[in-house]
């Protein structure tokens, strides 16, 4: 049997740069189409009921959880998931390198999204306190780092593309 | 042949061996989204399965409907109990000796519980399917409450068993009893509390709550009919014991199932179990011929699969006037839920429970507990804990303060002076444990110094005084907790999983170029095994770690292992790579001896490579030995390098740690304050101090929910009050306090590198440490003990029936 054609739609967007369409159903969440449609499967899902963050993606300048959004919400629009996040040339960016340097994740699967965060977070407020840092990832949710090695790891990242030193090491 | 430009120590730091914070390997990838997790999978043609599941939490199936399911677009198939009955598998054994339903067959005994599975083209289809299959219920009368489940008039729940008296670990007293396990000494237990100067009672509950990794539950089967095989990728912690499993119950042969576990986002526990949708879609790619995925959403993880803890604990402690303990007596009532699907050792009922005469030396102890059904969800995992020492450790903590409470006495004292002594170990506890080594004064008095215990009673005091003269609405609560772990299941004699023992296991290759692959019976869920295992190769033979790779979680490949949980990575496994890595180094040290010409016995070890003994320039680099096995081995040697170990370890390890939380409790809004929390870790050898660090912000971090504010709530119908995120509490970064870590360093005298495992450390004694806190908090005001977990309302509550709220 196959699924008849009922009420697709039609849907283009750019994504990491790239620009890609797709023929969806009405109530295909962005999240599935990002993952199952596009097979960029850094985009994790940890709940589908908003809470977790584990989807956050970059939709035209916002943080977004991909998982309480239709793909034909974002017709048009602007994405970029964790597959974008790496420098022009492969290395890996300051957030990533941040991560690595300050053991801000374990099992990783709530990195993606909250590197995505961080990314819009850095993008908002290029010198973060421990407060704000702290206040604008608590839509993500970690079950591995207890949070103190991502709020070191946002740090090395705002001080590294901010020019500037940051010596602490993880803890 | 040696690096002369090196010293030694930069030929060790190059090793980045043990005790080095080595950056992760494992980070690489999933920094950039390149994980490979089991939903990241997609198979030409697969399918996928979803759950129709009940409402209701007992109630009996008239009907089940599958036409309108059947003719949704997408949906292939719809099975029930009844086409489950046609290959035998409606039922499925459990690790704990009971069966549990794969299918509701004739009744519900939870709400959650699987009732069909239907399979489709895709994931929309398949929940399309779920909502046009019509299930006709009629309800029956609801256990919730576990202190009513042995009541003579209690609603019978599990009618397969209701006339089988003698359960998998002994009789059955009521169709609701699973079991009973004792040990200890009774009658002398009983006889040191009719002599007691002092004792005390209190029943401590540790309520039902969830592991709940980031990642769900999940598989993706893979049925080929040509050859017979069957390949599973899953979220498992045991991949082999799945292996075997699959094996037993679906009756395939056990060398045509693959079992692969990828990247797993976080366990806790969670998946270590066999759960209906492995088997639902097992059986639905045999059926349909085509791969199958199962993934679990979250409202299905918290309400279906695998509570823990949710045991009721009786605890007695009697001791003298001047605060020595000279016995231990508790009574467990535990809801198993509606199967008993625990995750213990088979002999284990109650898992290491007789671990609960903690830190101290108790002259005599007993402990009895009761197991039960009721209708929840089945489970009971070891969440981030060793087969119930979460529980034991919160009991004797709690029990140890409020005697302390009773004394009059301050609860590190009487800590102190109970504790077990350095030259006692080792040391035999009176529930039958052997403890390895230990030195808890040490501890403890450097955590006491370090918060400036001292001047913290001080200013308690103070505040208390202002509080009664009315100046301060907020009280100040220290929790101290001394707790003692048992990890690292486990010796042959006493643990085994469905009849395999518990050892594990390690295979080391080298290559001619002095890299090498190790493969492991374990399975990281965030641990860094990748990392960290290297390091112990590297220390042990020279190589550097950077060249060894580390793969698990593949049952073809790696050789047979019993899994990651229970902190015994490290203990087991790691000493199995440690045994693994000295058979190749004594082969490299006769091929060197060869090479070198001299006599085995004239070499010694350094750092990474073997040196004739004076004469320091004969040196052969463990890099070269590796190209020599590969060309130029002695005579009648053969050739290669490459070993695999088997490792049933002596003993199990005893970690422990000394914890202090300092709080403020608003007594009119219940709000707490965490000022501090400093947690002191002695896991023995340190393997990589950066991951241990990690792994304990991480266990303080889920200590701190379930102590202030986790629960999986019923309602008296059986309906869960928890389903999701919005209810079941999973902190942020907001509320998250800030970790104090440090440590002390006490070997394991029986492990290969002296390394005991801490995964879980922080779970077991952040829980008491915070608990102890806020019932310090409250003590001056005439309470003994609140129960858990100690979110805003529950303070408030205590405080207003403390009359010191309105
Ligand atoms: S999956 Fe989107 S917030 Fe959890
Ligand atoms: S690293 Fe596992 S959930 Fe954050």
């Amino acid at each position: 049997m196959t699924t008849p054609q009922i009420g697709k739609i039609h849907v283009t967007m750019t994504v990491n740069g790239t620009q890609v369409d797709g023929l969806v159903e009405p109530r295909l969440l962005l999240v599935h189409f990002i993952r199952e449609n596009l097979q960029l499967t850094g985009t994790h899902i940890g709940c589908e009921t908003s809470h977790c963050g584990a989807c956050t993606v970059d939709l035209d300048g916002m943080s977004v959880k991909s998982c309480t959004v239709f793909a034909v919400q974002v017709d048009g629009a602007n994405i970029m998931t964790i597959e974008g996040m790496a420098n022009a040339d492969g290395t890996l960016s300051a957030l990533q390198e941040g991560f690595r340097m300050m053991h801000g994740l374990q099992c990783g699967f709530c990195t993606p999204g909250m590197i995505m965060r961080a990314h819009r977070l850095l993008k908002e407020n290029p010198n973060p306190n421990e407060e704000e840092i702290r206040f604008g990832i608590s839509g993500n949710l970690c079950r591995c780092t207890g949070y103190q090695n991502i709020v070191k790891a946002i740090q090395y990242a705002a001080a590294k593309l901010n020019g500037t030193e940051f010596k602490e090491a993880a803890e | 042949m040696n690096d002369i430009t090196l010293t030694r120590e930069e030929r060790e730091a190059k090793l980045e061996g043990l005790g080095c914070r080595r950056k992760r390997v494992e980070d690489i990838r999933f920094t950039q989204g390149k994980g490979n997790y089991v939903d990241d999978l997609k198979l030409p043609g697969m399918l996928h399965g979803d759950f129709v599941r009940s409402p209701y939490a007992h109630a009996r199936i008239k009907s089940i409907n599958k036409d309108a399911a059947l003719k949704v677009p997408g949906v292939l198939a719809v099975l029930t109990a009844e086409d489950l009955k046609g290959v035998n598998l409606a039922w499925m054994p459990t690790l704990a000796g009971d069966v549990q339903m794969v299918l509701a067959d004739g009744k519900v005994l939870f709400q959650g519980q699987e009732v069909a599975f239907v399979v489709a083209t895709d994931r929309y289809a398949a929940d399309d399917g779920v909502v046009a299959v019509d299930v006709e219920y009629e309800a029956l009368p609801v256990l919730i409450d576990p202190f009513k489940a042995l009541e003579p008039d209690a609603p019978v729940l599990r009618e397969d068993i209701k006339d089988k008296m003698d359960g998998a670990h002994g009789p059955r007293r009521h169709p609701n009893h699973i079991f009973e396990w004792t040990v200890g000494d009774k009658e002398l237990t009983d006889a040191a509390f009719s002599k007691a100067e002092v004792a005390i009672k209190e029943l401590i509950s540790y309520q039902r709550v969830h592991p709940s990794p980031l990642e769900t539950c999940q598989c993706v089967c893979s049925f080929d009919k040509i050859k017979g095989e069957l390949t599973i990728w899953g979220t498992f912690q045991a991949p082999h014991v799945i292996r075997t499993v699959v094996a037993l119950i679906a009756k395939l042969p056990e060398q045509k199932i693959h079992v692969i576990s990828p990247d797993i986002g976080g366990g806790f526990g969670n998946k270590v179990g066999a759960y209906p949708g492995y088997i639902c879609a097992a059986v639905a790619s045999i059926v349909t011929g085509k791969p199958v995925k199962w993934v679990e959403d979250r409202i299905e993880n918290l309400t279906a699969t695998s509570f823990a803890r949710d045991y009721h604990m009786t605890a007695e402690i009697a001791a003298t006037k001047e605060g020595k303990v000279t016995a231990l007596r508790v009574h467990v009532l535990a809801d198993h839920g509606a199967f008993d699907a625990c995750a213990d050792p088979s002999k284990w009922p109650a898992g290491f429970f007789n671990i609960v005469t903690g830190s101290y030396d108790f002259p005599t102890a007993y402990v009895s507990v009761d197991g039960i059904y009721t209708n929840k969800a089945p489970g009971g995992v070891a969440y981030r804990c060793s087969f119930r020492v979460t529980e034991a450790a919160y009991c004797i903590e709690r029990a140890m303060d409020i005697l302390a409470q009773k004394l009059g006495m301050d609860p590190a004292e009487l800590r102190m002076k109970n504790f077990i002594k350095p030259e006692q170990f080792p040391y035999h506890s009176a529930l039958g444990w052997e403890y390895d080594s230990g030195d808890y004064q040490t501890a403890l008095n450097k955590a006491l110094e370090t918060v400036k215990y001292e001047d913290l009673r001080k200013e308690q005091a103070a505040k208390r005084e202002a509080f009664r003269r009315g100046e301060t609405r907020e009280i100040m609560g220290v929790g101290v907790c001394f707790f003692t772990e048992i990890v690292g299941a486990g010796p042959s004699k006493n643990c085994d999983i469905l009849g395999i023992a518990m050892f594990d296991s390690c295979e080391i290759r080298l290559h001619p170029t002095g890299a090498g692959i190790a493969r492991m019976g374990t399975k990281s869920q965030g641990q860094g095994h990748e990392t960290t295992y290297a390091q112990i190769i590297a220390s042990e033979i020279g190589i550097p770690a950077e060249d060894i790779t580390v793969e698990e979680g593949n049952t073809d490949t790696a050789p047979y292992g019993l899994g990651t949980y229970g902190s015994r990575s490290t203990p087991v496994a790691g000493a199995a790579i440690a045994t693994a890595a000295r058979k190749i180094k004594a082969k490299a040290q006769m091929i060197a001896a060869y090479r070198l010409e001299v006599h085995e016995d004239d070499l010694e070890w350094d750092v990474d490579g073997f040196r004739v003994k004076g004469l320091p320039e004969k040196f052969m680099s463990m890099k070269d030995i590796c190209w020599a096995a590969y060309n130029s081995v002695p005579p009648g040697m053969e050739p290669g390098l490459e070993a695999v170990s088997y490792y049933d370890p002596p003993n199990m390890t005893y970690p422990f740690g000394a914890y202090v939380c300092v709080m403020d409790i608003d007594v009119d809004t219940g709000v707490y304050k965490v000022r501090r929390f400093y947690a002191l870790d002695d896991c023995g050898t340190r393997i990589n101090p950066m991951i241990i660090e990690g792994q304990v912000h991480g266990g303080l971090t889920e200590a701190f929910a379930i102590a202030m504010g986790q629960e999986i709530r019923y309602d008296e119908t059986g309906n869960v009050l928890t389903g999701s995120f919005m209810d079941f509490f999973l902190p942020t970064a907001m509320e998250t306090p800030h970790w104090e870590t440090d440590y002390t360093v006490t070997p394991s005298p029986h492990h290969p590198i002296g390394a005991k495992g801490v995964g879980e450390s922080p779970n077991v004694g952040g829980v008491p440490a915070f608990s102890n806190a806020v019932n310090d908090a409250f003590s001056f005001l005439g309470s003994t003990h609140i129960q858990m977990p100690h979110d805003f309302w529950r303070n408030w509550q205590a405080a207003k029936r403390l009359g010191v709220t309105g």
